[in-house]
């Protein structure tokens, strides 16, 4: 059974198709990078996977939960499945601690000592026990993105969304971003990352899925997507991104 | 006319004599007294009124930003129906047609009244408040709260309120010096306020300029302190790291 089952996806703003029976799987473990020009329905894809957008057709099963069913517990579902943004998102009114805190408290129930010191543990862990005190806004753009990892990794996700977490950094911040990720896919996270980073696609990924204009047009094995994209759009793409 | 004379405040209220203490006793009141006690009515009609109008500003403002339309329909009829009716006009509706509407209402004191209809006029511009303050976060913050496995109403609580109210402490604070400057229309149903003690004491004692002169004095200390306490919430509440603690 894999972590995270698409069938036949499809949604639309309006008369406006944004996704366009899209299918894939992620398996266990495995780490699978999502790219594609912008506007191409990367960030609508991911966002379907936890609920936080509603699509019109097909089916998304999560663990083996299905997220289109109106009977699912959502929030219970999205407490499972992590998720980083692009703007990162923490919430700037609380301190570092509280932001890696507050979920663990109110929705899983935890107690505030236990929570406290989980979220401390992987605050150490993406290198920011300095900064437990502080708030958001009085850290760096890479520093927030780590700390918005340790938020979602404080839920134990069974699986983790990322969507273009990197390309809202300063160049000299992406890394200490990537590591973090790369760390975590070798640990054996199951992740779908929405990224034009290819080193971290090289380095990590298992498959890679390409979409244009909402569709899947490319859904490859890493060493048969670099060796020969079989879409021209894919190739175009490729060769803009790698060469810019 | 041509000197000032603040000595009208110590007067008796009933024989016009000069009380040595300013305050009357056994009963009698001077206008000092009787200034106070309006000053008294005029801030205990604002701050219920401000009450009443935070918590259902605040309800229909949050119901207008959910993805329910029609919660959504409701807080826009609310804000609408309220806004577009003059102020004075829904006191009289208030106190003349609606008890005669919902004979219950008959009995209910005119000061209750005033109140709701002063703090429902002022929901309707605190619910635009806080719409625009939950709005002005984008849906990223939203998400985020979402994806936390929090439940809407938590992510409300715990995510977009807090931000939100911070970004609209200014326009918070003039709605709340307003409700204290509206509290006036009270005195269109005999509610003994400021400006009804104005209008009254003016004309029983020709001393007009004084007893203007020391309702204008309160209005503005009420107002002032107001803004004031505002400021000192606005600087408790500030968030570390951000200018204005605004939005992003
Ligand atoms: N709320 C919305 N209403 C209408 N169109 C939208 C909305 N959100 C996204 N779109 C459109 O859907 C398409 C896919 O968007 P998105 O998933 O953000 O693309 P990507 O992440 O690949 O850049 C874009 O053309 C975008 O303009
Ligand atoms: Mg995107």
């Amino acid at each position: 059974m894999p972590m995270i089952e698409m069938k036949n996806v499809s949604k639309w703003y309006g008369t406006f198709q944004v996704l366009a029976e899209c299918s894939t799987q992620v398996e266990k473990g495995e780490v699978i990078v999502v790219c594609g020009p912008s506007g191409s329905g990367k960030s609508t894809l991911i966002k379907c996977v936890n609920g936080l957008e509603p699509f019109q057709q097909g089916e998304i099963l999560v663990n083996d939960i299905s997220v289109g069913d109106p009977k699912t517990n959502l929030p219970k579902l999205r407490a499972r499945v992590g998720m980083v943004f692009q703007h990162f998102e923490l919430f700037p009114h609380m301190t570092i601690t509280e932001n890696l805190s507050i979920a663990q408290i109110k929705v899983l129930g935890r107690s505030r000592d236990e929570a406290t010191e989980r979220g401390l543990k992987l605050l150490e862990r993406v290198g920011l026990k300095e900064q437990a005190a502080k708030h958001p806004g009085q850290l760096s753009g890479g520093q927030q993105q780590r700390v918005a990892i340790a938020r979602a990794l404080s839920m134990d996700p069974i699986c983790m969304l990322f969507d273009e977490p990197t390309s809202a950094l300063d160049p000299e911040m992406i890394n200490e971003v990537l590591d973090v990720m790369v760390e975590l896919a070798q640990e054996g996270m199951t992740m779908m990352v929405v990224t034009h980073e290819m080193g971290f696609a090289r380095k990590v990924a298992h498959r890679v899925v390409f979409m244009d204009q909402g569709r899947i047009v490319e859904d490859d094995a890493k060493e048969a997507f670099f060796g020969s994209p079989r879409s021209e759009r894919a190739q175009q793409f490729l060769s803009k991104i790698l060469h810019h | 006319m041509s000197t000032w004379d603040w000595q009208v405040f110590c007067k008796d209220t009933i024989d016009g004599k000069i009380v040595p203490s300013c305050f009357g006793s056994g009963g009698d009141i001077t206008y000092l007294d009787w200034l106070l006690s309006a000053w008294g009515w005029t801030l205990s009609v604002s701050a219920l009124a401000l009450l009443v109008a935070l918590l259902l500003g605040s309800l229909m403002g949050i119901l207008r930003t959910t993805p329910h339309r029609g919660l959504v329909l409701l807080g826009n009829a609310w804000t609408e129906l309220f806004r577009n009716i003059p102020l004075l006009v829904q006191i009289f509706l208030w106190y003349h047609v609606v008890p005669a509407l919902i004979p219950p209402l008959r009995s209910v004191p005119s000061f209750i009244l005033v109140v709701l209809g002063l703090g429902l006029f002022t929901s309707a511009r605190i619910s635009e408040q806080v719409r625009a303050g939950i709005q002005s976060l984008a849906g990223g913050q939203r998400m985020a709260g979402l994806a936390m496995g929090f439940t809407l109403p938590q992510t409300y609580r715990h995510v977009l309120l807090p931000m939100a109210y911070r970004i609209i402490i200014p326009p918070l604070t003039s709605e709340s010096m307003n409700i204290i400057k509206n509290s006036s229309v009270a005195f269109a149903v005999s509610i003994s306020e400021l400006t009804l003690f104005a209008l009254q004491a003016q004309e029983e004692t020709s001393r007009g300029i004084e007893v203007y002169l020391a309702v204008t004095g309160l209005y503005f200390v009420s107002a002032f302190a107001i803004n004031r306490a505002m400021l000192f919430v606005e600087n408790r509440v500030r968030v570390p790291g951000m200018i204005g603690g605004g939005g992003h």
